[in-house]
């Protein structure tokens, strides 16, 4: 156990992370340089176009250094908001962290955050400033803000760079003399941390844990605490670039158990592997249900599709058990299903997979957080679906979840982002300087002010130098209020939104706005209208169709005309419509877009 | 029996509006009818059974007489022109002399289809037109006066220079000209990528009103009619028996061959092809003894809407049995849809066939699109 070392890596998007974790592999000969292909720890082919790590992994590789052999086991984090749990429980797995920072970019807030949680599981930090090769690498600045932050020595930071393999053996010689080998009692009852699990079409569910205490052996018929189902280590082995199976995996290791679980609803992160026959007294503690943060509701494009979406999404949850869905139907959209996500981006990846691994094209519906209203007749509801709010005289109160949110930026950006935030309804909590200009400002703000045009106005503001972080912070009573959309005065549904009062004017006048471009004109005038129970904050009108011909139509028109024709009916038939009217598919996502 | 298309891609100047193919480069015109006539020569034309001719682009009119002649003599080397019906000449005002004229009957031209577009020299000018209405009003006067030509005029309306009283000045005026059998008047289209679609974004040419085409439109169909003249295609207007036999046969599905950069073909059945939209490609093709054909093969459903897109455009519509050929449900698929737009008043039927009525004009595309075939 002693010559085991277990370690994450802490950095931003884009600070290099998987670049230096190749290097790290290429320079342990866990793989030559011929079977590298660029950044192979991301191996979703979604992860590694967006650059992002979505799910964790690790892998383990060996290194002599003075005569002396090491395991080193490198347990890979996601590295997004939407996944600060699994972040969590990847950190609660390791001794150390790499804390890779940008020489050009400083520290984000992600990294931050990220590295509390590993100082507060008591993780050795090994500070590593990356791409010091870069042209505008500003290494005095960004190590004062290292030394700031962590009261680490100026010299303890280990300047490096991915891309040219500089500071490598450094950082795997820091790796072994400076985070302390595991703890654990090998002689006790076995006790194991599972981190993360993957989906294996053949193998089913394998799921990725570290020993803490004793050791487990194939065949061991071993039992998950927090869920209390029992299964037969079918087959047990440690993580090397592909799985290598043993016969037994001790106390301070990280390896793979595969015991015959088809869903991954059963492998849950955090949960405590032991021995059935001879358990430990407690399960290891931080162990927390994933709770879905975003709803929306998913449509087929093809009513008739709806069977097939449903197959698709029970196949994604098989590798994802942080979706859940539940069948809803819509006047206007027909059947689909009000499906939870773990926050924005997670929305965008099931919506990505359904495209490329099911060739399924759907209708995103305007994405909600999870509200709960108290009614007068002393219920406690929870409000997933605006639909499923009460009538305004039937609710006591209503109750919307809030975050703690932390954003990094130049101090030259600091009037606007504070402007847009408290423009979110946040409330200032702190500011501290960093360095000389580069800012934290923490908010509590409500969760749903982000759910739409909170990132890309952001972004705009602070010209790209602005980072994000939040985490929930529970429950506040807001005054809120559903608005309701009517086409010729049919309500649709699926447009229907809970908002502020106060932001509702506004909101609606822009909604109906941009519903006024998305809808083609059509045979009879439109009136678009935004409401509030039965009062009408805002409208528009769409005036009918009286010309739509073309001018020409000889030989060499024929063709390309037809075309077009036939593409407009094809988007015509994709339509939904509601009373009279049909909608386009783009006006059901028009919330999100009202700044565009 | 098949027609001839002959695309000339050279003008002297670039209008606004237009987004057909052509170079306002005028030094290649040797090299290029060289290549159309060589291409030609590469084709399979059927030895008999040529009805109809058709030069177009472009400005055809700008070509020397001797230049022409070197496509007649390539066609004719081809096919056997006895059985020929029609000769249309696509010309603009300011190549129209009693030398051009003559040269062009004695090639066996029998149609001109002159490109006025506008009596108003303030529009003229705002389009980039060649020529002025001075210049306009004496070629009809000079091909009045020579005669022995069957003659169209194009004009264009809805336009954000032309007033209603301008547009029916301009009517009256064509319509009573006892020379003038034929009237091709097109709404102005916003084309994407032309000069006139820059110039209404950046905001220096405000676009049309629909209103004003709608009216200018509506004061169209009151003229022809009065006049007892023929309103046979959306925008073409003729004396009785004087539709354009070329044109016609686009509609009636009638095989065609098209010669020249960007000239498009028919076989009469389910194959199109087109032929490349680039003067030098097209040359370098022909050089090298290669047809520059871009091949586009027709499912039934797009049999079906062309039949339907173009029948609907005509004063006859389109035969429900034509459309059957493709697809037997057709009407029975259609049936709630053509029933709404007969008690909108914008279809009727007609004995087997389905017809747009003024108001169903102004918005057939839409109609059209609506009762496409598509899977």
């Amino acid at each position: 156990m002693k010559n085991i070392r277990n370690f994450c890596i802490i950095a931003h998007i884009d600070h290099g992370k998987s670049t230096l974790a190749d290097r790290l592999l290429e320079y342990t000969k866990t793989i030559d340089k011929r079977q590298m292909q660029a950044q192979l720890l991301d191996d979703m082919d979604l992860e590694r176009e967006r650059g992002i790590t979505i799910k964790s992994h690790a892998i383990q590789m060996e290194y002599e250094l003075d005569g002396e052999k090491y395991i080193l086991n490198l347990i890979d984090t996601p590295g997004h908001v939407d996944f600060s749990y699994e972040v969590s429980r990847s950190i609660a797995a390791c001794e150390g962290a790499l804390l890779i920072v940008d020489a050009a970019q400083g520290i984000e807030a992600q990294t931050i955050s990220n590295l509390f949680m590993a100082l507060d599981h008591g993780l050795e930090i090994i500070p590593v400033l990356n791409k010091i090769d870069l042209p505008g690498a500003m290494q005095e600045e960004v190590k004062d803000e290292i030394v700031e932050l962590l009261g680490c020595e100026r010299d303890a930071i280990i300047p490096a760079s991915g891309k040219t393999g500089l500071g490598v053996f450094d950082i795997l010689r820091a790796i072994i003399e400076r985070v302390p080998a595991p703890k654990g009692d090998p002689t006790a009852p076995f006790k194991a941390l599972i981190f993360d699990s993957v989906f294996n079409s053949f193998r089913g569910i394998i799921a990725y844990f570290r020993v803490i205490d004793g050791e487990i052996r194939k065949g061991q018929h071993v039992k998950f605490m927090n869920t209390g189902m029992d299964y037969r280590a079918d087959e047990i082995g440690v993580l090397k670039l592909t799985p290598t199976p043993k016969d037994v995996v001790r106390a301070g290791d990280v390896g793979f158990i595969i015991s015959g679980i088809k869903e991954a609803k059963e492998v849950k992160v955090g949960d405590t592997i032991t021995d059935f026959n001879n358990p430990a007294l407690q399960s290891i503690q931080g162990f927390e249900e994933v709770k879905p943060m975003v709803f929306a509701g998913l449509y087929p494009v093809d009513t008739e599709d709806y069977e097939d979406l449903r197959d698709a999404m029970g196949k994604l949850q098989l590798n994802d058990a942080s979706i859940v869905f539940e069948p809803e139907s819509s006047a206007a959209l027909g059947f689909g299903f009000r499906c939870g996500f773990l926050g924005m981006l997670h929305l965008e990846i099931i919506q990505e997979r359904l495209e490329r691994e099911f060739n399924m094209t759907v209708i995103t519906t305007v994405p909600n957080v999870s509200y709960i209203a108290y009614t007068t007749k002393g219920e406690v509801l929870p409000v997933n679906n605006p639909s499923d709010l009460p009538s305004p005289d039937k609710i006591k109160f209503v109750e919307e979840p809030y975050i703690s949110a932390s954003i990094i930026t130049k101090s030259d950006w600091v009037g606007p982002v504070m402007s847009l935030c408290l423009d979110k309804r946040g409330i200032l909590k702190n500011q501290v300087y960093l360095t000389s200009d580069r800012v934290e400002l923490s908010f509590e703000m409500p969760l749903a002010e982000i759910v739409f045009d909170f990132y890309d106005r952001l972004k705009t503001i602070s010209r790209g130098y602005a980072s994000f972080d939040y985490s929930p912070i529970g429950f506040k009573e807001s005054h809120l209020v559903k608005m309701d959309i009517m086409l010729n005065a049919n309500q649709v549904d699926a447009l229907s939104a809970i908002i502020h009062r106060d932001s509702a004017f506004d909101l609606g006048k822009k909604i109906c706005k941009k519903l006024k471009e998305l809808i083609p004109k059509q045979q009879f005038e439109i009136a678009i209208q935004a409401g509030i129970g039965a009062k009408i904050i805002a409208r528009e009108t769409i005036s009918a169709l009286r010309k739509d011909v073309t001018a020409k139509c000889y030989g060499g028109d024929i063709s390309r005309k037809r075309k077009l024709l036939e593409k407009q009916k094809a988007g015509k038939k994709r339509m939904r419509s509601v009373g009279n009217v049909d909608i386009p598919q783009s006006a059901f996502m028009a919330v999100l877009k009202l700044n565009d | 029996m098949f027609g001839v298309y002959i695309h000339i891609p050279f003008c002297r100047k670039a209008c606004t509006y237009c987004n057909f193919h052509f170079s306002t480069n005028l030094r290649n015109t040797d090299d290029m009818i060289r290549a159309i006539s060589g291409e030609i020569e590469l084709t399979a034309l059927p030895t008999q059974g040529i009805k109809t001719l058709y030069f177009g682009g472009g400005t055809p009119s700008l070509l020397a007489p001797s230049a022409l002649k070197i496509l007649f003599e390539a066609l004719k080397e081809k096919t056997d022109f006895s059985g020929m019906t029609e000769i249309t000449l696509e010309c603009n005002p300011e190549d129209i002399s009693i030398k051009s004229l003559k040269s062009w009957k004695d090639l066996g031209v029998s149609r001109l289809s002159l490109g006025l577009q506008s009596l108003n020299n303030a529009e003229l000018q705002a389009m980039n037109r060649a020529h002025t209405a001075e210049q306009s009003l004496k070629s009809l006067s000079l091909i009045g006066e020579f005669g022995g030509f069957e003659v169209s005029v194009d004009l264009i309306y809805g336009t954000p220079w032309k007033t209603d009283q301008e547009w029916q000045q301009e009517l009256e005026f064509i319509l009573n000209l006892d020379h003038v059998q034929h009237l091709s008047a097109y709404a102005l289209s916003i084309e994407s990528k032309t000069q006139l679609a820059f110039q209404i974004k950046a905001g220096t040419v405000l676009a049309g009103k629909d209103e004003r085409m709608i009216a200018q439109f509506e004061l169209l169909q009151h003229e022809i009619q009065e006049r007892g003249w023929e309103a046979y295609e959306i925008s073409n207007y003729c004396r009785k028996q004087h539709r354009a036999i070329h044109n016609s046969h686009y509609w009636t599905f009638v095989p065609y061959y098209g010669f020249g950069p960007s000239a498009h073909s028919f076989d009469g059945h389910q194959q199109r092809y087109h032929n490349h939209a680039n003067n030098a490609r097209y040359l370098s093709e022909i050089n090298a003894a290669q047809l520059p054909r871009i091949e586009e093969r027709l499912s039934d459903a797009d049999c079906l809407n062309e039949r339907l897109m173009t029948g609907l455009r005509t004063i006859d519509g389109v035969e429900i049995a034509q459309l059957h050929r493709f697809h037997g449900d057709w009407e029975r698929e259609n049936r709630q849809q053509i029933l709404h737009f007969i008690e909108q008043g914008l279809l009727y039927k007609v004995g087997d066939a389905l017809q747009l009525s003024a108001s169903g004009k102004l918005i057939s595309d839409r109609i059209i699109s609506d009762l496409m075939w598509v899977e």
